[in-house]
Order: structure tokens, then C-alpha cells, then sequence
């Protein structure tokens, strides 16, 4: 993050009190960690007090518990229970309404009231932050964009964090997205708690992150904070929990659409959908309508799909998508091969939650692996062959 | 029985909102608790709309007053488990345009099904000074299995919401939106913790079928199925899971066997576990619960 040359403050945690002060002063809805129900989660905060303070995680396939730390950190966590994603994208988003009082139906369209506050996310990680790059692409830059999304996400202020300690689920190393946050923040924070005082060194990303930091206490950022921050960092780069061999991935998937592995996995798997809902990059959304009792009032939602689902893949005379097996298939083959030629980039950014939060403990890097070993399984006596 | 639920299920033109006919409702009941039907009642917000909306014309829980049938919509709550009341479905579904079934009871035979398991004449026997007086059948079972079903809400009892959805939807004439995936869907559209994951609990969920709102799991609970078996339930997996949280076969089986258990997917299940308690699950089991079509790669 703290590139020589680059204005870098060392801030304390009075100073992050100020920055939360100065954000709501600006009228932002601060989501910030804190401890919500076993988990780490963002929620609305409004003080320094709220965030995780002491708390870690221990992330496992299909498991997640807090564990007490040692030190007074308040990042020192890995990826919260849900990313930015319910926030800029909701599960319900009310697209319009139509009532009917006279002869004709007044229609109410939802981004007309476009939303009060402003959002503000304090604590995203570097993973999420690649992923809210990803839904810019796929959800702002195409021909029809998502209004909803844009607006929210055009006002959208965000205060990155590096990852100090990820957990055993993590491989932002494997895809080439973290621990340290490199674009798309308007501040970036590294926190130092291992030697000398409680702070954290600040870096500003754009104008408007710049001039928060001017409201906060802070000092310039010594050489050793510089080279502590980097450290922090690397350190971390080399703890990751999974990793994720990307090597030809994209036709490792393409030419393997028949492998044993979708009808192995297809036997775990509960068709759930945990792992699309959780993903910070997974977009499928299905439009309903309502109307309600009386009849004059109707209701157009915009709801949280997954391809887990039978209903997702269901056109005239039944599902396409059937069983398991083609349904783990779609989401690994999407998310790793077919998101490459639609938008540009993988569609996994490496967070794990799709490992921690499956109830199934199934594990996107190993069933790669899996997919990978039976592959060359099979090719290696043809190879031999003269 | 069950006729295809995402076809339109709807009332004839005449019987939309603005004809000058209110359609008329009528409310049953066969085995059951009467949960089901105190949900309508608990409608209290809403109940002067249904009232505008529709004439109630047969629901003696809440009223004496009855007027003749036919009717148009039909809430059917309860199974079938004398004799005589599998005659009188057969009436009810003859003077009903829409027949819904309501609950638990109603679209897999409830929790008295649990004699399906057992040998019914000898409780009878033991429970009854003149066992010869009490009619019943050995089998509780759903209204499906008797006659043809439009429309099922489940649940023990059902949700209210689901409820005032499908009259909404018969009103307007437009398909419900009875969503059959897993009730993991709705937990993490509410933003819920995974009680599975976070605490350890066991959970049905990702085998039980939506429509709650995941309200168990909304107050920290696992919930235990009572809407039933989702559309893609994948039970053997269910059961490797519950097993890895530290649950012994006895406590799988009962888990299943609740106000579902004579659901298809929960009772093979419970079966498969209770005769061969150790065994791993067979293979693949790629098949989802409901009919096929045409298997394309991703
Ligand atoms: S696929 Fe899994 S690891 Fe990758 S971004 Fe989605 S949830 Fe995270
Ligand atoms: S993996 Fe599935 S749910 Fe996720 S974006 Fe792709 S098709 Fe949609
Ligand atoms: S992979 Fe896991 S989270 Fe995803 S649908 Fe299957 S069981 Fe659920
Ligand atoms: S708490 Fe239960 S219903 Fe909710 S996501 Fe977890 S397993 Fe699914
Ligand atoms: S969470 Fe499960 S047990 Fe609880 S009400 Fe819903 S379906 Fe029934």
C-alpha cells in the first residue's frame, strides 16, 4: 500500500473516532465491524467502541468461530460474514410500484427517491474491494446498467483495510486480489499492533479521501511505520489459509465437463445456495411481482437468485439444470472458466466464504484440485504413448 | 396427486376483483390441529380486506353461518384418516374450483403420521374400551393422495404471509409466488447468521423448503423442517452432515420424523438411517425430487 513517494499519516484510534465523526458529520451511514451474533459482520456504527476490538475469527470449512486475541486489535480479522453485497446490492430491492386510484395506475419508480444517505464502509477488505470492482463491471458498464446499483454505488465511500491475519479459509494470494488494498478506496488503513503504540498508518486514494484525512489528528507517517505496514502485509500474504492453482483453469473446466468429480460432489452438495448468496461477486437476481389483496396496489422486486436453485434454470416443460451435479458444475464453470469471456476476469476473488459458510464443508480449492488430479490422471498414459 | 404448481392456478375471469360476483371461500378441515386455519384468523390486519374480497362462505371455525357451495377457492387443512373422511374429500374437492391444501398435515399427512410407522389397530386396542366403536384407517395420509390438489402451503402451521399471497394471487389471477428452494435462501436474504456454521447447531434448513422467512434460525434456533422437504432436497448429504455435528443415528431419525414425516424425502431418508444406522450414503445422488427435463452441460 505505502508506496515511497506516496503521503502516507499515521493515525490513532482517537483519530478513526474522528474520521467515523467526520463521516457522519457528512451525512454517511457508516458500516463498520462489530460483533454481531458469533460472527463479525458489517453493520451500521457510529463509534470505535463497536468494532471488533480483541476479537478474531477461526474459519474452516463450514465453520466460523470468534476467538479471543491477545492484543487490542480492531481489524484483525478476516473477511466478515457477508461482504459489501447486501449493502450496494440487496436481497429485496423494490424496483416500482403501480397504484391504482382513478382510471389510470400512477407508477412509482423506486430510484426516484434515490437513497437519503450516503453509504460509507469502514474496514472492507481488499477481496471485497475487488469484488465491488467486478459488480461496477457487471452491473454498471454494460449497455442496460442497474440504476439502483450505480446510484448507491456512485455516492458509496469506502475506507480499506489490509488484511493482518487472514484465516484458514483464504486465497486472495491465488487470485491476485489482497491482502493489501491496492485501488478502489477512498482511504486505505494498516494496522500496526504488534510493536510500539496502537495506530495505523492511512493513505489516501482519491480527492475526497484526502480531505477527510485532513479532518482527522494525525501525524505524518515515520519510515518505520512505512516499513511496518509494508511488513504487515507480506507477512500476511504468506499465511494464506487455501490456495488456488490457476494454472489453465479456464479449459481445465471447459474440457472437463464430464468428469467424475461433479457426480462426487453433486453427492455432498445440498443445493442450498449458501455459497452463491454469500459470494461477493455472484449477481443472479429474478424480477417478481406482487399485488396485494385488494387489488390496487402492484409491486415489481428485484430478488436473490442462485443457480443452486431448480426454479433459477426453469424454462417451459422443467428445470434445465436438473441435478446436483449440473448445478455445482454451472457455478464452478461460471464462476472460474465463463466469467473470463463474458466480463474480463475471474468471478472469484478468493474471500472463502463459499468455504466457511457451505454447511456441506465443500471447498472450492479442492474441488479444483480434485478436477486437476483426475485430469492428468487421465491424460498422462496417452502422453506416454509413442 | 399434486397438479404441477407453476402452472397457472387461478379463478375463471368472471371471479376477479371488479365482477360483480365476490369469489367465495370456503375452509375445511380433516386431521389436524387447527393451527392452520387460527393463521387466517390471526390475519387481523388484513381480515377486513379478505372479507371485502371475498365471500366467506364456509368456515366454521369462524362462523355458523354456511352457504351453499359450490365454492371457488377451497382451504383444505388436515389428513385423512377414517374412512369416512376420505369420502367426504372427494365432496369437498367436487364443489371446489381451487382446492389449496394448508399445512403440514394437509400436504404430507402430519404429525399423526407417524402410525404409518406402526401398527395403528394396536393402539387402538390398547387405548380404547371399545375399540370396535373407532373407525380409522392405518395410514395417515396427505389430501394429494385422495384427489387432485391445486395449490399446497406448508408449514406447521403455514405463514401468513404465503397465505395472503395465494388469495392475493387468486384475486388478481396471476400464479402465486410459492418459492420451493431451501429455507437457507430466505436466512441469508434476512441477513441471518448460519446457526450451522457460526454455533454448531444442527440445522435443517438446507433440505427444508422456504416460505417461513427462516424464522427459526431468526432467533438462533436449527430449524427442524416443518415446511418439508424442499424441491432438490438432498437428504443422504443432510444426514453425513448431522452426523459430523456430533448427532447419533436415533436423534437423526427423530429429527426427520416430525411434522413430515410421511413427506417421500424425509421418510426414505429416515428409513435408509433407522435399518442401516452406520452406512454411508449411496453414491451420486444426483436425482432431485420433483420430475425431469432435459439434462444440459453448464
Ligand atoms: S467463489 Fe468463493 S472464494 Fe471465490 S469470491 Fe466467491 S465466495 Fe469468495
Ligand atoms: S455462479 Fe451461479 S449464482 Fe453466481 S453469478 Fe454465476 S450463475 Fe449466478
Ligand atoms: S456447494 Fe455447499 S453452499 Fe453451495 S449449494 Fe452445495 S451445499 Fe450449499
Ligand atoms: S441457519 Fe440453517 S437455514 Fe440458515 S443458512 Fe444456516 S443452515 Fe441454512
Ligand atoms: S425454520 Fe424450519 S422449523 Fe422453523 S418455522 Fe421455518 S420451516 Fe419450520
Amino acid at each position: 500500500m505505502t508506496k515511497p513517494g506516496n503521503v502516507a499519516r499515521t493515525v490513532m484510534l482517537d483519530g478513526l473516532q474522528e474520521l467515523i465523526d467526520a463521516l457522519l458529520g457528512r451525512g454517511y451511514t457508516v458500516f463498520g465491524p462489530t460483533v454481531v451474533d458469533g460472527v463479525i459482520d458489517y453493520r451500521p456504527i457510529t463509534s470505535v467502541t463497536q468494532l471488533p476490538q480483541g476479537w478474531g475469527d477461526v474459519q474452516d470449512n463450514a465453520s466460523y468461530r470468534l476467538r479471543r486475541r491477545d492484543d487490542d486489535a480492531v481489524f484483525a480479522f478476516a473477511c466478515g460474514a457477508q461482504s459489501a453485497k447486501p449493502v450496494l446490492f440487496p436481497a429485496d430491492e423494490l424496483l416500482w410500484r403501480a397504484r391504482l386510484g382513478g382510471a389510470e395506475p400512477e407508477i412509482e419508480r423506486a430510484v426516484d427517491d434515490k437513497p437519503a444517505p450516503p453509504y460509507a464502509f469502514l474496514g472492507l477488505r481488499s477481496c471485497d474491494l475487488a469484488a465491488i470492482g467486478i459488480h461496477d463491471r457487471v452491473l454498471s458498464s454494460r449497455q442496460f446498467g442497474d440504476t439502483h446499483y450505480a446510484l448507491r454505488r456512485e455516492d458509496t465511500l469506502i475506507v480499506a483495510v489490509t488484511c493482518t491475519d487472514p484465516a484458514g479459509t483464504c486465497f486472495c494470494v491465488s487470485m491476485d486480489t489482497g491482502p493489501v488494498p491496492r485501488s478502489g478506496f477512498d482511504l486505505a488503513v494498516t494496522e500496526l499492533y504488534a510493536d510500539g503504540p496502537h495506530r495505523f498508518v492511512v493513505e489516501a486514494g482519491t480527492p475526497r479521501g484526502e480531505e477527510l484525512l485532513d479532518q482527522v489528528a494525525s501525524t505524518a507517517a515515520s519510515d518505520e511505520d512505512l516499513v511496518a505496514a509494508e511488513r504487515v502485509g507480506a507477512e500476511a500474504a504468506a499465511r494464506m489459509g487455501r490456495v488456488l492453482d490457476g494454472t489453465n483453469l479456464k479449459d481445465l473446466l471447459y474440457d472437463n465437463t464430464e468428469s467424475p468429480v461433479w457426480d462426487d460432489v453433486a453427492s455432498r452438495c445440498l443445493r442450498c445456495t449458501n455459497c452463491t448468496l454469500v459470494c461477493p461477486t455472484c449477481f443472479c437476481t429474478s424480477i417478481t411481482d406482487a399485488s396485494d389483496l385488494t387489488g390496487t396496489t402492484a409491486e415489481r422486486h428485484r430478488v436473490w437468485d442462485s443457480c443452486f436453485s431448480e426454479e433459477y434454470s426453469y424454462i417451459h416443460g422443467g428445470a434445465v439444470r436438473e441435478s446436483g451435479r449440473s448445478r455445482y458444475r454451472q457455478w464452478m464453470t461460471h464462476k472460474l472458466a465463463a466469467w473470463h469471456d463474458q466480463f474480463g476476469s475471474s468471478g472469484c476473488v478468493g474471500c472463502g466464504r463459499c468455504i466457511t459458510w457451505c454447511p456441506a464443508a465443500i471447498d472450492i480449492t479442492a474441488e479444483v484440485a480434485e478436477l486437476r488430479r483426475l485430469a492428468e490422471q487421465r491424460q498422462r498414459p496417452q502422453e506416454a504413448r509413442p | 396427486m399434486t397438479t404441477d404448481q407453476t402452472s397457472a392456478v387461478q379463478m375463471t375471469n368472471d371471479h376477479k376483483v371488479g365482477a360483480q360476483r365476490k369469489p367465495t371461500l370456503a375452509v375445511w378441515k380433516f386431521a389436524s390441529c387447527d393451527g392452520c386455519q387460527l393463521t387466517l384468523l390471526n390475519c387481523e390486519d388484513e381480515l377486513l380486506s379478505i372479507a371485502g374480497a371475498v365471500d366467506i362462505a364456509y368456515f366454521p371455525e369462524a362462523t355458523r353461518a354456511v352457504a351453499e357451495g359450490p365454492y371457488d377457492v377451497s382451504l383444505v387443512e388436515g389428513s385423512i384418516t377414517t374412512p369416512h373422511d376420505a369420502e367426504r374429500i372427494r365432496e369437498v374437492r367436487a364443489m371446489s374450483g381451487t382446492l389449496v391444501t394448508i399445512g403440514a398435515c394437509a400436504t404430507a399427512g402430519g404429525i399423526q403420521a407417524l402410525r404409518n410407522l406402526t401398527d395403528v389397530y394396536e393402539f387402538r386396542s390398547i387405548v380404547y374400551a371399545h375399540p370396535e366403536y373407532v373407525q380409522t384407517l392405518d395410514r395417515s395420509t396427505p389430501i394429494a393422495a385422495h384427489v387432485d390438489v391445486d395449490l399446497e402451503l406448508r408449514g406447521c402451521p403455514i405463514d401468513k404471509g404465503q397465505l395472503l399471497e395465494t388469495l392475493a394471487a387468486l384475486l388478481a389471477g396471476r400464479k402465486p409466488r410459492i418459492p420451493t428452494y431451501s429455507v437457507c435462501v430466505e436466512c441469508k436474504k434476512r441477513n441471518n447468521v448460519c446457526v450451522a456454521v457460526a454455533h454448531g447447531t444442527p440445522c435443517l434448513g438446507p433440505v427444508t423448503q422456504a416460505g417461513c422467512g427462516a424464522l427459526c434460525p431468526s432467533f438462533s434456533r436449527g430449524c427442524y423442517g416443518c415446511f418439508g422437504p424442499q424441491d432438490s432436497a438432498n437428504l443422504p448429504a443432510m444426514t453425513d452432515r448431522l452426523r459430523a455435528q456430533g448427532m447419533r443415528e436415533p436423534e437423526v431419525v427423530r429429527l426427520y420424523r416430525t411434522f413430515n414425516t410421511g413427506a417421500e424425502a424425509f421418510r426414505a431418508e429416515s428409513a435408509r438411517v433407522a435399518t442401516h444406522p452406520a452406512a454411508a450414503h449411496p453414491a451420486a445422488s444426483t436425482q432431485t425430487t420433483r420430475g425431469s427435463a432435459e439434462e444440459a452441460p453448464a
